[in-house]
């Protein structure tokens, strides 16, 4: 077991360490000009190259990747001896725009995802796994068509349209809600739940979709299985049968699917709920970055979420081991 | 068509119900392509410490048949009809939740296939415990224990031991050990055995079929046994019904029916019976055809598509007059259903045993 999650683990290393590679590749060697943004407008050829060089672009790609990967296990010392600016270990780089390391902007803004993607995340697989099975049981049913329908428009609406529309609904029209934004549970409890209900409300209408869909096809696939006509053949309650018998089955699959969705959306993935809602997270930060051909941030938007994902897939994995136990983790 | 029900002599004045009395049980699937007659008038009564086989193909409705008796068709879209007399009590009219107290409790079985019959995600123990708690108050340290016991009781060594494992970690006879285990718990008074050796190797059927009868001995239980296999029969069985497409075709005593089968269809079943000894998985002269559509059974005697002796029968009254039960001569309760007279029988009896002697 232990070695098995020390090989995952590794592995998981390399993994990243090969998307930072292509990242870092494909954002540092495009034709975009970080020196001149930063530089401004009434710019000198001579401060141009300055900047230039307190950002390490006039060296060779090859160099500045190796000062990068460097600067994640040692960190790293940027500018001259006017300005220093020092990023510790694990340096992800210095935004370009404000100065500060890219690590500590993104921890700034990561209890935001955090509160964002758990919370819609419990509601979305709650609703998801408890309409998925009622529709599984009523199947054919009036229940079930309801679910599949609702399902359906989950599927097919836009997560900025329902955001939009629910704001203009509950926010502008009606005011039963005040307008949504995050604030730090620490700071107010209540003002960072009714903050986040809307946004919660917008993942869980788009997410809840394929959590019912899914609950609902891997159930009708269990409800086929010798071991629930067994269940029955013992004389256990119908409740018991589907409950026990059947999602303790039907779940198996879904929890993959969940663990990739809670770390995607933990690591930053809800980009447009959190610029519908004004929410300072990380997709935010990745957007901005983008625009702003800030690099060191892009880079490190990208592999924050790309270590989220990667990790959910190793939590995802021993979770299976605990749930499954056919499935020998070695 | 006879409704008679039972190969026992019964003494008409005295004698009391039998204890599982089937009367004209029919089990119909609607679906898109038309009705499927699964199980199309068949009875039969057993009682209790005696055992009988039910022997079909593929498809003859056995497994209808028996989920039935366990009135699991209750809440599918089956149209259940006909009467199941349970030790005075009819269970196709009973509602689920009385059928429910008695599945697993007074009726209860064992599956085909143990592998996928048990939970794979919950250890043998638990499965055998929840089935004892269904029905009984007691703690789950208790349940716990009586799992142990009843694991030991079907020959698994170190149940203390093994009662902790996933099905996936026992062997296909231990398997079925356990399920069998299980659908002791509670000691039922009715037994089903739904080809309970068919995922077996040859050694591991005969224990567990000894198993089953020590078992029956010990509990007293009245035991159906179902199985394409007249072989698994031969040895265990009081009474012997032969399915064909939904519906009784023979049924008597397994002496009467094994040493004087008077059907073509069970004639084919002996033949294709596994040799015990020599290659035993080589079935020898396996009938000719393939089952019936239950949908469209063909007119007729449903068997004569396949029958090689439809031709001792004149006027081709095989193909358009449906053969009825009848008593054969000299026998209590022995039924067959051919238009085949007894004295072609006899002669067609004794070509293939001068053809097997040679
Ligand atoms: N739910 C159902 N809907 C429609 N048809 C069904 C249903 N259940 C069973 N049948 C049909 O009833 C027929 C008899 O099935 P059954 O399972 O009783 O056969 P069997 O004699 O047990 O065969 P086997 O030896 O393969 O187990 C089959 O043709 C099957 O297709
Ligand atoms: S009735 Fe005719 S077809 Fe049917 S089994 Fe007898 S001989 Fe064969
Ligand atoms: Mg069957």
């Amino acid at each position: 077991m232990l070695r098995y999650l020390v090989r995952r683990l590794l592995a998981a290393a390399v993994i990243l360490l090969v998307i930072t590679v292509i990242t870092f590749f494909i954002f540092f060697a495009l034709p975009s000009n970080p020196a001149l943004l930063a530089c401004g407008k009434t710019c000198s050829p001579s401060r141009l190259a300055e900047i230039r060089h307190s950002l390490g672009l006039d060296q060779g790609i090859a160099t500045q990747f190796w000062e990068f990967f460097k600067g994640l296990f040692v960190g790293r010392d940027y500018g001259d001896q006017s300005v220093r600016i020092h990023c510790g270990a694990p340096c992800l780089g210095v935004s370009f725009q404000t100065d500060t390391p890219v690590l500590t902007t993104l921890l700034d803004d990561f209890p935001a995802d955090l509160s964002l993607g758990l919370g819609a995340a419990v509601a979305f697989v709650v609703l998801g796994v408890g309409l998925g099975t009622v529709a599984a049981v009523r199947r054919g049913k009036a229940a079930d068509k309801a679910a599949v329908g609702l399902a359906l428009v989950g599927v097919s609406v836009q997560i900025y349209f329902v955001g939009l529309l629910l704001l203009y609904l509950l926010v502008d029209k009606l005011q039963i809600l005040p307008a949504s934004g995050y604030t730090p549970i620490t700071e107010d409890p209540a003002g960072w739940f009714q903050g986040l209900i809307l946004p919660w409300a917008t993942l869980v209408i788009v997410y809840l979709a394929m959590y019912t869909r899914l609950t609902r096809s891997s159930m009708l696939e269990v409800f086929s299985e010798d071991y629930m006509r067994t269940a029955r053949a013992k004389g256990l309650p119908a409740g018991t049968v589907v409950l026990k018998h059947g999602l303790r089955a039907a779940i198996t699959p879904i929890i993959t699917i969940f663990g990739m969705d809670v770390g995607a959306l933990i690591g930053g993935s809800a980009v447009i709920t959190e610029s519908v809602f004004g929410i300072n997270g990380i997709g935010k930060l990745a957007v901005d970055s983008v625009q702003n051909s800030d690099l060191p941030v892009i880079l490190g938007t990208t592999l924050f979420a790309a270590t989220f994902v990667v990790l959910a897939n190793v939590v995802v994995d021993l979770v299976y081991g605990l749930v499954d136990p056919r499935v020998r983790l070695a | 068509m006879s409704l008679q029900t039972s190969p026992q002599p019964a003494d008409v004045t005295t004698a009391p119900p039998p204890f599982l009395d089937v009367r004209d049980l029919r089990v119909h699937f609607p679906t898109e392509d038309g009705l499927v007659r699964s199980v199309d008038g068949v009875s039969f009564t057993l009682e209790k410490g005696q055992t009988l086989g039910i022997v079909g193909e593929s498809g003859s409705g056995k497994s209808v048949t028996s989920l039935a008796l366990l009135g699991l068709h209750k809440g599918t879209r089956a149209q259940v009809s006909g009467e199941i007399w349970l030790d005075g009590r009819e269970l196709v009219g009973l509602p689920e939740q009385e059928m429910r107290a008695l599945r697993g409790s007074t009726v209860s079985m064992i599956f085909q296939d143990p592998l996928s019959a048990l939970h794979p995600f919950f250890t043998v123990g638990a499965q055998i415990a929840e089935a004892y708690r269904v029905h009984h108050r007691v703690s789950k340290k208790e349940a716990r224990d009586r799992a142990v016991e009843m694991l030991r009781r079907v020959g698994i060594p170190q149940p203390e031991l093994r009662v902790k494992d996933y099905p996936h970690q026992f062997s296909g006879g231990m398997r079925q050990r356990a399920m069998i285990a299980m659908s002791l718990v509670c000691d039922p008074a009715l037994l089903i055995a739904d080809e309970p050796t068919t995922a077996l190797d040859v050694t591991v059927q005969a224990q567990i079929l000894d198993l089953i009868r020590d078992l029956q001995e010990e509990f007293g239980s009245a035991v159906v046994i179902i199985t394409h296999d007249l072989g698994v029969v031969a040895d265990v069985a009081d009474d012997i019904l032969v399915m064909y497409g939904g519906r009784r075709v023979e049924y008597g005593t397994a002496r009467d029916v094994l040493k004087q089968p008077e059907h073509p269809y069970t004639w084919g079943l002996l033949q294709s019976m596994p040799q015990i000894e020599g290659d035993v998985s080589r079935r020898l002269n396996p009938i000719p055809g393939s089952p019936p559509s239950l949908i469209n059974l063909p007119g007729g005697c449903a068997f004569h598509p396949r029958c090689t002796y439809k031709g001792w029968v004149p006027e081709g009254r095989c193909t358009v007059e449906r053969p009825e039960l009848l008593a054969v001569s000299g026998t209590a309760g022995h039924i067959a259903a051919c238009h085949l007279t007894a004295e072609s029988k006899t002669q067609i009896r004794g070509d293939g045993a001068a053809r097997a002697a040679k």
